[in-house]
């Protein structure tokens, strides 16, 4: 099969694949998939090809839902995707991290569940909920979420969530023992003089930088951050921005010092692009400066945002970047975010963007 | 018909699904009869046939999930609500969502 570009797009009303060449220029829509549920995370498993789809349905609760076939045919599952009887039961799934034959999800209320069947069958990864700061945890606007997963490339034992409001967390040992890293990020919904908590913050996304796994990139609801020891301490990479606000990041595929954010104009005045001007902000320099990035996006009367999940790159070169509103436009660069142009519009709101390489 | 006979077909209630269920579960249908005499038994046995359904219709509290509802005679039932011989069940999904 050629090689071929997939775009995985998660919405509040089903799930939906653009499809295009290498050389990102026409793309093809697909959808919508998953029976219109809303899906907050579709993700790839660029060893299968397998396309896993994290969501929660009012009616009918939690699933993953999965195709083996780049969307022709879906089944779904939730089954071990529960806590115990009596507890306040799962209402979505909010993120899938597949990799080398497991697969994790994370849910709401936070947890964190894995499977090793290809997402038939799921275990609670309890040591999360042991922790002693659990009882302490307080949701974000949109309730208590294990929203974020990032999987260690090389150690299967490292794994890092962001929840919202507890903070990132990492585990050293599969998910046995856990540990708060959110040293040095504020918390400035707190009182004066307790803004740096050791647990507590507002993560609102969390990327890992390309064969440096002890680089992170965080988008905080207080701020933008990077990490060059593995989350332990966080510095602020914000200056240069035009707010502390907003909700992805992404990493380049091969440069540790280039990353990618949408800011907003901040957490209560509508969350939108400031000045109803659309921009990607760049950093070539691990977030010592920033260039915003303008060209083919919409400079008058925009009013979305984009949400936590809902950008990514590719593997190709140059780096292709995509974006979803939550106005359901999708855009995309093919050179690393110098330009862009619409490739899908009037799709539901975007909760997720992705992307996986089929072929050679 | 032999007694026995009698007694299955009077013990049988009729059950009839949503079409968005319906939609997730390949080869399930709209309607069918059972011999069950709780709803928790009915939805037991509906996941007999197509697993993962219990799934879909319950929580884990455990309960019916809370844009669900089943009627009963045109009763809302809840998981241990006992199901008369001959009974006419309806599953359906509430008004909810954007």
């Amino acid at each position: 099969m050629k090689k071929r570009v997939l775009i995985l797009v998660g919405t509040r009303k089903g799930a939906f694949i653009l499809e295009g060449d290498v050389k990102r220029k026409s793309w093809e829509l697909r959808g919508p998939f998953c029976e219109h549920w809303p899906i907050n995370h579709l993700v790839g498993d660029a060893e299968t090809g397998t396309i896993y789809g994290g969501g929660g349905n009012e009616w009918f609760g939690p699933a993953i839902w999965k195709t083996t076939d780049l969307g022709k045919n879906w089944t779904h599952s939730s089954a071990g995707l529960a806590y115990d009887a009596g507890e306040e039961p799962i209402k979505a799934v909010w993120s899938v991290a597949p990799k080398n034959g497991s697969l994790y999800a994370g849910v709401q209320p936070a947890g964190l569940f894995r499977s090793d069947d290809g997402g038939l069958n799921w275990q609670h990864v309890e040591g999360l909920q042991k922790h002693p700061s659990r009882p302490r945890w307080n949701p974000g606007g949109a309730g208590l979420i294990l929203h974020t997963l990032v999987l260690h490339p090389e150690d299967e034992c490292q794994i890092w969530v962001g929840i919202s409001a507890a903070g990132v967390f990492h585990t050293a040992d599969g998910g046995e023992t856990w540990e708060p890293r959110n040293r040095g990020i504020r918390a400035d919904f707190l009182p004066e003089g307790q803004n740096y908590p050791e647990f507590g913050q507002c993560v609102h996304n969390l990327v890992m930088a390309p064969a440096m796994p002890t680089r992170f990139y965080q988008q905080n609801h207080c701020g933008m951050y990077r990490s060059d020891d593995a989350g332990k301490h966080w510095q602020s990479i914000e200056k240069g921005l035009p707010s502390s606000f907003g909700f992805p990041a992404a990493a380049h595929p091969r440069d540790p010092d280039t990353a990618f954010l949408i800011p907003l104009n901040g957490d209560s005045k509508g969350r939108y692009v400031p000045d109803a001007k659309a921009a990607v902000w760049r950093t070539r320099n691990a977030g010592a400066t920033w260039e915003d990035l303008r060209e083919g996006l919409p400079q008058k009367n925009a009013y979305f945002g984009v949400l936590r999940q809902a950008m990514a790159t590719d593997r190709l070169e140059p780096a292709g970047v995509y974006f979803g509103t939550s106005t359901g436009t999708l855009f995309a660069s093919a050179d690393e975010g110098d330009s862009w142009i619409p490739i899908a519009e009037h799709l539901p709101t975007i909760s997720s963007v992705e992307t996986l390489i089929v072929g050679t | 018909m032999g007694s026995e006979a009698i007694e299955a077909a009077n013990a049988a209630v009729t059950v009839r699904l949503p079409g968005v269920l319906v939609d997730l579960f390949p080869g399930s249908t709209r309607s069918l009869e059972i011999s069950v005499s709780t709803v928790d038994e009915m939805i037991r046995e509906l996941d007999a046939r197509w697993p993962g359904m219990r799934d879909r219709l319950c929580d884990s509290t455990p309960a019916i999930r809370r844009h669900i509802n089943i009627f009963i005679d045109g009763e809302r039932a809840r998981l241990d609500t006992r199901i008369k011989p001959g009974a006419e069940v309806f599953i359906l999904t509430a008004i909810s969502g954007g």
